[in-house]
């Protein structure tokens, strides 16, 4: 069999798996985030937290909600950094406290769903700040993303009220039962394949010649699984998942990009459930496949073909990839990574070729909505949708309207808003950074270093941090050296800015498509189930993204690829 | 105004009890209950698939790792020992983060495909890895020529493998066709026949070889 047909049947292979789920996991959802029962488990952790779950809350107090939750979660999360020097051994493996600026960065990371990773994880983080802090937000700030795209699904689906639902109730609900049920049956999956799951610390093993190597014992499997399901990203190793302990073969690795896909695509069932008409979801999933399996099918194409003076001269693109993995599984891993909000690497996307490069970051430049995030790829989607709709009605002259709700004056500023930020994040913070003295000498590719001088790839590495850090990706051109109170405050900003501004403008547009009242269908609607917007979408997408980062990808990437 | 900040102390007081509640779950509960069931089922693998001869530990089969001389080059390098078949580059040469797979931090060299620095390595690994084997330069397949991802990487491609063959029967006095039948009897094919690459795990190799040699 060659190379090329093995990366196609694998990705056949995952389409399979994910074309068998998709219903059963999407309805299910669809029930958990309905039902008006509470299991008494949930019921503890409310009384816990003094909220009543069943108290619907207008969209200030669902965003107050988000909010409260993510500024402890931060807070925790830097004190438990902090400490760890002071911890007992056992916890802390003998690291020391991380430093203020790197333990920002990195609690901004977490909480941002980004896992954006300025530090090497086994070189860094003992048990405690691993299994207590960073595993955590894995669950939570996953949940956190779901439960904003729930509102707004509930925005469009309620009608002449402007209650979105509960957010204690649907990040409690997210966590207990979606995200650790699977992460259960996952990390034993990833177990019973070779990922390692135990506490033993740092510790030498022998090797045939003699001698010893040093191995990290950890609670791997368990926050793998979380990390590829909620879209995170951090590994437990610096390697991340092209680490044997992290993904052992290649089966694991298609498993893990099935656990990354599985509830971005499944939750656009769940929206077409709950706004009561499939079709609906059908045509978002449609939207998101479709660039997901070209971008795939481009990665594989680009590096196969391993064009760039340094694969030539090797004669394939294996420069960064595991031999048991392969070109094949690599790339179809690096589009569903950045095409996600994900980060988690198979393969160090650096060493891609130039345009294999480019397509890494223009998968996270396009908001990362195909599919994108848990909740966050559903949201930003949906916005999209709203911009799509907005322009179909320019071109007719008719009021724009999307499931049952006009798109009025209100409704589109908050979508113009949300759509600006992250653009204004990436292009601003990496002008600034090249633009200063110091920031740039963190860059590996240098000009110098380059075969062509160009240094084209230098500019890519910052480029690279900045798309990864606003769009909440986490993967990284990782020649860069991140590990500056430059990048670490500036990318942590980038993270923190990237994520929670967007849901600000998200619940806003909830909580007004939520009062008005549903306007009937007639004959000059736009019918947003059918291929015909399926395919809108996609170009408004492809177009908008492509306005906004243009010059920035010329300079980089296309500038290495062409040349 | 005293109203809002005793509302906001409220609202902050309920984000950090929900973060601790779920903390217990997601971060005690969770890992202690998935290591429980992982260590009672699946030990070895839980451990770290250690492998063991005449009850000693030689490694992880998960985990690629050296098999060098004492003697060094004139770069501080250890050169390789020839009775052994050897990995793919990790660390030697540009991958400074990870050396001579130690493991003390895994991760790859990150250079662009349009390097100077990983052109010229390429380069000099080829003509390295054709003169210890003894082969043609354009004979050594890319594996041999381009430093993995993880830096630890436990495989080689069968390719490589049977490069290193004749090399590896003469520094051990076997026969070439006896070591040669070791590889195709080591070699991984694709996962149910189409995932991944086919791969020969180089540990497990080495000590059939050394079993071999033993007699």
């Amino acid at each position: 069999m060659s190379p090329v047909l093995s990366g196609v049947l694998q990705l056949t292979a995952l389409v399979a798996a994910l074309a068998l789920v998709y219903r059963p996991l999407g309805d299910y959802m669809a029930r958990v985030y309905s039902s008006e029962k509470h299991l008494r488990a949930e019921k503890l952790i409310y009384r816990l937290i003094g909220a009543d779950p069943s108290a619907g809350m207008r969209w200030p107090a669902y965003l107050r909600g988000v909010l409260a939750f993510s500024l402890a979660s931060v807070l925790f999360l830097y004190l438990l950094q902090r400490i760890q020097g002071v911890l007992p051994h056992s916890l802390s493996l003998g690291f020391t406290a991380i430093s203020p600026d790197q333990a920002f960065n990195t609690a901004a990371s977490f909480v941002a769903n980004t896992n954006w990773q300025s530090y090497s994880g086994e070189q860094a983080m003992g048990h405690a700040v691993q299994t207590l802090g960073l595993a955590v937000q894995n669950f939570v700030s996953a949940a956190v993303g779901m439960a904003v795209a729930i509102a707004l699904v509930r925005g469009f689906a309620r009608s002449r009220t402007g209650e979105l639902g509960n957010f204690w109730a649907d990040l409690v609900r997210g966590t207990v039962r979606i995200l650790i049920p699977i992460s259960v049956v996952g990390a034993l999956v990833l177990v019973a394949c070779g990922a390692i799951q135990n506490f033993a610390g740092i510790h030498g093993i022998g090797q045939l010649t003699g001698g010893t190597q040093q191995v990290n014992g950890g609670a791997v499997a368990s926050q793998e699984v979380i990390k590829e399901l909620g879209t995170n990203g951090g590994g437990y190793f610096n390697a991340n998942s092209a680490h044997p302990f992290e993904n052992p073969n290649a089966f694991t690795n298609l498993f893990e990009a099935f656990l990354i896909l599985v509830i971005p695509f499944a939750l656009t069932r769940t929206f077409g459930k709950l706004v009561g008409n499939v079709k609906q979801g059908y045509a978002i999933l449609a939207t998101m496949g479709v660039i997901w399996l070209g971008f795939t099918a481009l990665m594989m194409w680009t590096e196969y073909a391993h064009h760039g003076p340094a694969l030539q001269a090797a004669g394939g693109a294996m420069e960064g990839k595991e031999q048991r993995f392969g070109v094949g599984a690599s790339a179809i891993f690096a589009t569903t990574t950045t095409l996600t909000s994900t980060g988690a690497v198979d393969s160090f996307h650096s060493s891609f070729t130039g345009l294999g490069g480019g397509i890494t970051l223009l998968s996270m430049m396009l908001g990362e909505i195909a599919p994108g995030g848990v909740g966050s790829g559903l949201y930003g989607m949906l916005v999209m949708a709203i911009i799509a709709v907005f322009i179909a009605g320019l071109m007719v002259g008719r009021t724009p309207e999307y499931l049952g709700k006009k798109i009025g004056t209100r409704e589109i500023k908050l979508a113009a808003c949300y759509i600006l930020i992250t653009p204004t994040l990436v292009l601003g913070f990496t002008a600034l950074s090249m633009a200063l003295s110091s920031p740039p000498d963190s860059i590996l590719n240098t000009a110098g270093n380059s075969a062509h001088g160009s240094g084209a790839h230098g500019f890519s590495e910052v480029l690279y941090a900045f798309t990864s850090g606003a769009n909440n990706n986490g993967s990284a051109f990782a020649g860069l050296n991140a590990n500056t109170p430059w990048y670490n405050t500036t990318i942590g900003l980038a993270m923190l800015l990237g994520r929670f501004l967007p849901m600000v403008f998200v619940l806003a547009l909830a909580g007004s498509l939520a009062e008005q009242k549903p306007v009937p269908e007639t004959a000059g609607t736009l019918r947003t189930e059918k291929p015909l917007f399926a395919g809108l979408l996609v170009g408004a997408i492809l177009i908008i993204t492509g306005l906004t980062y243009f010059p920035a990808l010329a300079l980089g990437p296309m500038a290495e690829g062409l040349s | 105004m005293n109203l809002s900040v005793r509302n906001a102390a409220r609202l902050a007081g309920a984000g950090l009890r929900a973060l601790l509640v779920l903390t217990v779950v997601c971060g005690v509960i969770y890992p202690l209950v998935v290591t429980g069931l992982a260590q009672l089922a699946f030990h070895d693998k839980a451990n770290g698939s250690e492998l063991t001869v005449d009850g000693k530990s030689v490694g992880s089969e998960l985990l690629g790792q050296s098999y060098t001389l004492d003697k060094k080059d004139k770069d501080g390098n250890p050169l390789p020992d020839p009775k052994f078949f050897q990995p793919r580059p990790s660390a030697a040469g540009p991958n400074t983060e990870n050396t001579q797979y130690k493991l003390l931090v895994s991760g790859a060299s990150n250079l662009a495909a349009d390097s100077k620095v990983l052109l010229d390595s390429v380069r000099q690994r080829r003509s390295d890895v054709a003169a210890f084997n003894g082969v043609a330069p354009s004979s050594v397949p890319v594996d041999a020529l381009t430093a993995s991802a993880s830096g630890v990487d436990p495989d080689i491609s069968p390719a490589y493998a049977r490069l290193q063959t004749e090399r590896v029967a003469k520094a051990n006095h076997l026969p070439v066709d006896k070591v040669e039948r070791l590889v195709k009897d080591h070699t991984d094919g694709r996962l149910l026949g189409f995932m991944g690459e086919e791969h020969v795990n180089v540990l497990k190799l080495n000590i059939a070889l050394k079993e071999l040699a033993r007699g």
